[in-house]
């Protein structure tokens, strides 16, 4: 028995962790490709975060600082409990400060700080088939990256130009990385995807009901998927502030004030946010 | 006389459904019942099919339900794999490498670039749950377009073209009449003007002024693009009225071959007598 009661460092036996690394080593080595690897029972739900806590699991060490992120914040439910699980079973130390962490896991963002070649970024995917609202069918999906027919993905965007005159969709914009996979980036904002483009850290994506493990490594080619006459395009930030801390140009979230009426924006970054009002505050 | 390169070729196509037995092999005409092996069940849907098909031709393949028309088309555009057999396009290698034993990426680009067909079943040929001219563009996204304006430009002309009105371009023909969806399809077919198109019963199941219609569109497709066709049809009328040549197939295999108006006039095989005099 550890110090961390009866389970094993980080939940997982040994055995699962080299299994789930060893599969990550592969998605490592070709980037954009589902890797499949033997999902386990997690003691959280699936679709919550359990194919991103089983990568957190197989990576951690005791000298690790992680930070949990649910939708650009540390401080939701499913960031805390996550955090509290790891924590207990591993007693490693966990930060909200971006530049502290070591190990991110994250729901729905990329932290706005750029991240650090010694960083790892571990992002929660529902979904990880960019091709399964046009193909049901593993299956074929498979045989269709085998391939490279991506005729279905650019299919969905062409219907929301028609429809909607431009590209509609507002989270999990299809990427192509280095110039062979196209790739779910997860739910992620578009404004999040040049991000993944020939950044320094490994960004390690992990979908634990669908039992894949695919990845893109530091220093990759990332494009998003577009038309020649329909460029990609990032949501519009212009012209809003953070009515915390004054922020302009970062992703933000919309708050609507249902006392007073009115619309104001806040960080969706919430330890960037922080980050600056703490800075301000000793400025002044 | 002048000597083209045939747009397609066709060499000894066979088609088996289940292993065949030693009986079957090598005495079909005393094991098969039909074309079904009567000592394994292996059905011999295609066997030994070989044709040609010339520049701006139209060949009709005639014959029953079961007779294998719709499996030679199933071979020709990959949607099944042939159990044995070579064919040849004079788009693809210049006419000297097999279409069957190119990779799947390169079929792919084979049914994207140089061939169309229609479905009998406009489900299979279209994704109900998209506009009829994405449906269209799909077919100029496959084959590397990355241009909206200009697809969307093509798929009008195309539209207007198979009589389709452009304000309905952004409906998905779930929406649509059989006739409306079957002019969809051709328009999708037509979209990368391919060498060849592939028809497999377009008119089956249509009312008749509908059907008149849609043989309307494939005359002046004909007459206007000039790209060779294959016409699968159990209706001799259709057949009468479009194919230059017909081939006429009997379980599994080719009976008949000729210019179409000899068949009509003077069938030799005794299935294609019976064929033409239940026409008249």
């Amino acid at each position: 028995m550890s110090r961390h009661g009866t389970y094993n460092f980080a939940f997982l036996d040994e055995g699962s962790k080299r299994e789930i690394r060893r599969a990550t080593l592969k998605a490592i080595a070709i980037p954009g490709y589902q890797v499949p690897f033997a999902s386990r029972e997690m003691p959280i739900a699936r679709g919550w975060g359990t194919g991103g806590l089983q990568l957190t699991l197989s990576l951690i060490g005791p000298d690790d600082t992680l930070k949990v992120i649910d939708q650009g914040t540390d401080e939701s439910v499913n960031a805390v409990n996550i955090k509290a699980l790891i924590r207990s079973t591993t007693g490693v130390t966990t930060s909200d400060d971006t530049a502290e962490a070591t190990l991110i896991q994250s729901r729905h963002r990329i932290p706005d700080k750029p991240l650090r070649p010694d960083q790892i970024l571990i992002l929660q995917v529902p979904i990880p088939e960019p091709l399964r609202f046009v193909e049901p069918r593993e299956e074929v999906t498979r045989r269709l990256h085998a391939e490279r027919d991506y005729t279905g993905a650019y299919v969905l965007l062409f219907e929301q130009i028609m429809r909607h005159g431009d590209v509609t969709t507002g989270a999990d914009p299809p990427v192509e990385v280095h110039d062979r996979y196209v790739m779910a980036p997860s739910p992620i904002p578009r404004i999040d995807n040049p991000k993944m483009d020939h950044g320094d850290a490994l960004i390690l994506l992990g979908a634990g009901r669908e039992k894949k493990i695919y990845a893109v490594p530091p220093h990759t080619r990332v494009t998003s998927l577009a038309f020649d006459d329909h460029p990609f395009r990032s949501e519009d930030v212009d012209g809003r502030t953070c009515a915390l801390c004054g922020a302009e140009g970062v992703f933000m979230d919309e708050i609507q004030d249902a006392q007073h009426g009115g619309t104001t924006f806040r960080c969706n970054d919430t330890s960037e946010c922080l980050a600056r009002m703490n800075a301000r505050a000793r400025a002044s | 006389m002048t000597t083209t390169l045939p747009v397609l070729t066709v060499d000894d196509l066979s088609k088996r459904y289940g292993s065949g037995c030693a009986a079957c092999r090598d005495h079909a005409e005393t094991a098969l019942q039909g074309n079904t092996c009567r000592h394994c069940g292996t059905v011999h849907a295609l066997s030994g099919v070989s044709f040609e098909v010339h520049p701006g031709e139209v060949l009709g393949i005639v014959g029953e339900s079961g007779s294998g028309k719709s499996t030679i088309l199933n071979c020709l555009y990959f949607d099944e794999e042939p159990t044995s057999g070579h064919a040849y396009l004079a788009a693809y290698e210049r006419g000297a490498a097999d279409l069957w034993t190119a990779s799947g990426e390169r079929r792919r680009w084979i049914r994207n670039h140089l061939l169309g067909k229609v479905y009998q079943n406009p489900m299979l040929g279209l994704n109900m749950d998209f506009s009829s001219v994405a449906n269209i563009a799909e077919k100029m996204i496959a084959a590397n377009d990355r241009h909206v304006g200009r697809m969307e430009a093509r798929a009008r002309v195309l539209l207007e073209h198979t009589r389709i009105p452009t304000h309905r371009m952004k409906t998905s023909p779930r929406q649509f009449s059989g006739g409306m969806q079957q002019r969809v399809q051709i328009a999708k077919a037509l979209s990368n003007e391919p060498p060849i198109l592939l028809l497999d019963e377009v008119t089956t199941g249509l009312d008749l002024s509908v059907q008149a219609r849609v043989l309307d569109l494939i005359k002046q497709i004909r007459r206007d693009v000039g790209v060779a066709m294959i016409l699968v049809s159990h209706d001799l009328a259709v057949i009468r009225m479009l194919a230059d040549r017909t081939i006429v197939m009997r379980d599994g295999r080719q009976v008949e071959a000729g210019l179409t108006d000899q068949i009509m006039e003077d069938p030799q095989h005794p299935y294609t007598q019976e064929l033409v005099y239940s026409l008249l």
